[in-house]
């Protein structure tokens, strides 16, 4: 078991390539258990690509990438051990349209986990309870609306019982009036002591919650530390730029 | 502006039929004209139908041959097993009707009235007894399947997994001559029972092998997809009819001669095989149009590549390739009829030796009409009833 405080993410030099594109250029990052982190950056700037490095979905070409003690190599056994200690929230919610709420949230405890399916449906139900959409189990996601569906995609990747939470943008696909009940679950996620990296460009969640932040241009982190310092005294000029950017209107 | 906050009621068409002719038939001078060209045409085309079908047309061929026409040289002391086999068949589309279809009135309807339906045409007593004793049976499997619970729902999937077994099993028979049930050689079964065989095994065994080339075909492993990619290829490119020559003449010729395959076996394997090439393909274009986000976030949530495609992907490909899916499984009922050109006596072989005998030269008109309707009904029934199916799994609509 890990202790507070202790290392659970640590990146080492990594390297990504589509083809001749070289997306990530030398990233490394250490993340101790608890720990919110915010990953930030214009597009195109490697931080989703990043992100997904951590579970392989993408997969690294150079360095290393080491998550709750096991090494993200080809081994699929050691990919499958990693993935089931992390979940996923992505942009696009990705929730399975031909299955109810109920059925996306239990499929992978049941399947993967082994758990019993009542188990599975308890465990499910009070994790729609904390995402606040208890009432909404049988219907089918095509029925919610975004900021529902992107509730219960947090749920779904909860049910698994992670250590690490990832989020790639959560709130990027959401009207406005929907970002914030997207956000009020992930803050009181991040208070419950979940080691989370999120992807994205909410500076009011970052000010609220997170630990350290880390800013992302054309492959490399650029500039990281805490949320006090990336605001107040950014020193970088592409940080200020960005920050000025998007902290403008 | 004193606009108000009030729902109006949606405009309301006015209907009528001479308003209706008026917009829709009779809108322009052109129109006026087409509408009676057209209207000229459909009297003249339907009244030579008419006339043919009921003035001129000998449909005795059909009567005296109605037997001929449905299971071929079958023994008729036997058919009895393949009545029970349809009854098997008919209780178990009942009790499906009643526990999976309950607001389906018409489809219901429609489907356990058949049988009798057909009491209207021309078979003899004997069967028209078996039919009235099939929509009964019909009847009773949907009073049973509404009135159980959901327990029953899985021996009705089992019953439907054993059916086709079961009606093989009773058609061809499993005792000695003096048992009570000898064995018919597959050499006597003809008709549109031969024609329904070759279909229904045709399909049920080429849709797996079909999915499975499929994601052989997308495969990460080289020779899995290189031989995937070389079966469709090969199997696409060449017509059926070839299939089934090699499979009736040219595979005698490579086996050893005491070594006999049956012929009824060797059509349906050619079958099974040239389906399975073309409903790859199909299957490949539903899995293509599933987001790359949908694997994405089963990969994530730790699934396997199996329990990634059983679970999440295979179910939305297929629910999107039904109407292509169904296409391909009327293509195959219609493709059967090859056969007839290697020597088998499916439903146009019967309709070949019919037409030889001497009393029904020159009756082609009558006799392909006949098996063309056969082939309609069935064709049409498999295309409406995978309608409603879309309906009720809510395809398009999500």
């Amino acid at each position: 078991m890990t202790q507070e405080g202790e290392i659970i993410i640590s990146v080492k030099d990594v390297h990504k390539w589509y083809g001749e594109y070289h997306a990530l250029k030398g990233v490394g990052m250490e993340v101790k258990k608890g720990e919110v982190i915010v990953i930030f950056g214009p597009s195109g700037s490697g931080k989703s690509t990043f992100i997904r490095t951590i579970n392989r979905l993408e997969d690294h070409q150079r360095g290393q990438i080491i998550v709750h003690g096991t090494e993200l190599t080809h081994d699929i056994r050691n990919i499958e051990a990693i993935r089931m200690d992390t979940g996923m929230v992505f942009q696009q919610f990705n929730l399975f349209p031909h299955l109810t709420v109920m059925q996306n949230i239990v499929l992978s405890p049941i399947q993967v986990r082994k758990l019993t399916k009542a188990k599975a449906e308890e465990i499910a139900m009070q994790l729609l309870e904390r995402v606040g959409i208890p009432e909404q189990a049988h219907k089918f996601p095509g029925q919610l609306s975004g900021g529902q569906q992107q509730r219960v995609a947090i749920a779904r990747a909860l049910a698994m019982q992670p250590k690490i939470m990832l989020f790639d943008e959560p709130t990027s696909a959401l009207d406005p009036e929907m970002i914030k009940e997207v956000l009020d679950v992930m803050v009181e996620l991040a208070k419950s002591g979940m080691t989370m990296l999120v992807v994205t460009h909410e500076m009011g969640f970052a000010r609220a919650v997170a630990d350290r932040m880390f800013f992302f241009d054309e492959g490399q982190i650029v500039e990281s530390g805490t949320p006090e310092e990336i605001f107040k005294s950014p020193k970088e000029e592409r940080t200020k730029l960005f920050l000025s950017q998007i902290l403008s209107h | 502006m004193t606009q108000s906050n009030t729902i109006l009621p949606p405009l309301t068409e006015r209907s009528g039929v001479i308003r209706w002719l008026r917009k829709n038939l009779f809108g322009s001078w052109l129109d006026a004209i087409l509408t009676i060209i057209g209207a000229f045409i459909i009297y003249w085309a339907a009244k030579g139908l008419f006339t043919w079908v009921f003035t001129v047309a000998e449909w005795q061929v059909v009567a005296t041959n109605m037997r001929l026409f449905m299971i071929g040289q079958y023994p008729l002391e036997q058919a009895w097993r393949l009545w029970t086999a349809l009854g098997f068949l008919m209780f178990l589309a009942g009790n499906s009707l009643g526990i999976w279809a309950r607001k389906s009135y018409i489809t219901t309807i429609l489907l356990l009235a058949f049988p009798a339906l057909l009491t209207l045409f021309p078979f003899g007593d004997e069967p028209r007894k078996w039919l009235i004793i099939l929509t009964v049976v019909g009847v009773i499997g949907w009073g049973v399947g509404r009135t159980a619970s959901e327990k029953l729902s899985r021996i009705v999937i089992f019953g439907w997994i054993i059916s086709l077994p079961i009606f093989i099993l009773l058609t061809r028979g499993f005792t000695p001559e003096d048992g009570i049930m000898p064995i018919v050689g597959t050499n006597l079964w003809g008709g549109l029972l031969l024609t329904f065989l070759l279909t229904v095994v045709g399909i049920i065994f080429s849709f797996p092998l079909g999915v499975l080339l499929a994601l052989g075909r997308r495969s990460e492993l080289p020779a899995v997809r290189f031989a995937s990619i070389l079966y469709i290829e090969l199997v696409r490119g060449v017509p059926l009819i070839t299939i089934f020559f090699m499979a009736q003449l040219m595979l005698p010729l490579f086996l050893p001669p005491n070594i006999t395959i049956d012929r009824v076996l060797r059509a349906m394997v050619a079958v099974t095989l040239f389906s399975a090439a073309y409903l790859a393909e199909n299957v490949r274009g539903g899995l293509q149009a599933i987001p790359k986000g949908q694997f994405e976030a089963a990969h994530a949530l730790g699934l396997g590549s199996f329990q990634t495609m059983y679970f999440i992907i295979l179910p939305q490909a297929l629910r999107l390739i039904i109407p292509i899916l169904v296409g391909q499984f009327i293509a195959v009922f219609k493709d059967t009829a090859l056969v007839a050109i290697v020597g088998l006596f499916d439903l146009v072989g019967i309709a070949k030796t019919v037409l030889a005998q001497p009393d029904f030269l020159g009756l082609q008109r009558e006799v392909y009409v006949f098996i063309s309707l056969i082939y309609w009904v069935l064709s049409y029934g498999m295309s409406y009833l995978s309608q409603q199916l879309e309906i009720k799994l809510g395809v398009g609509k999500r």
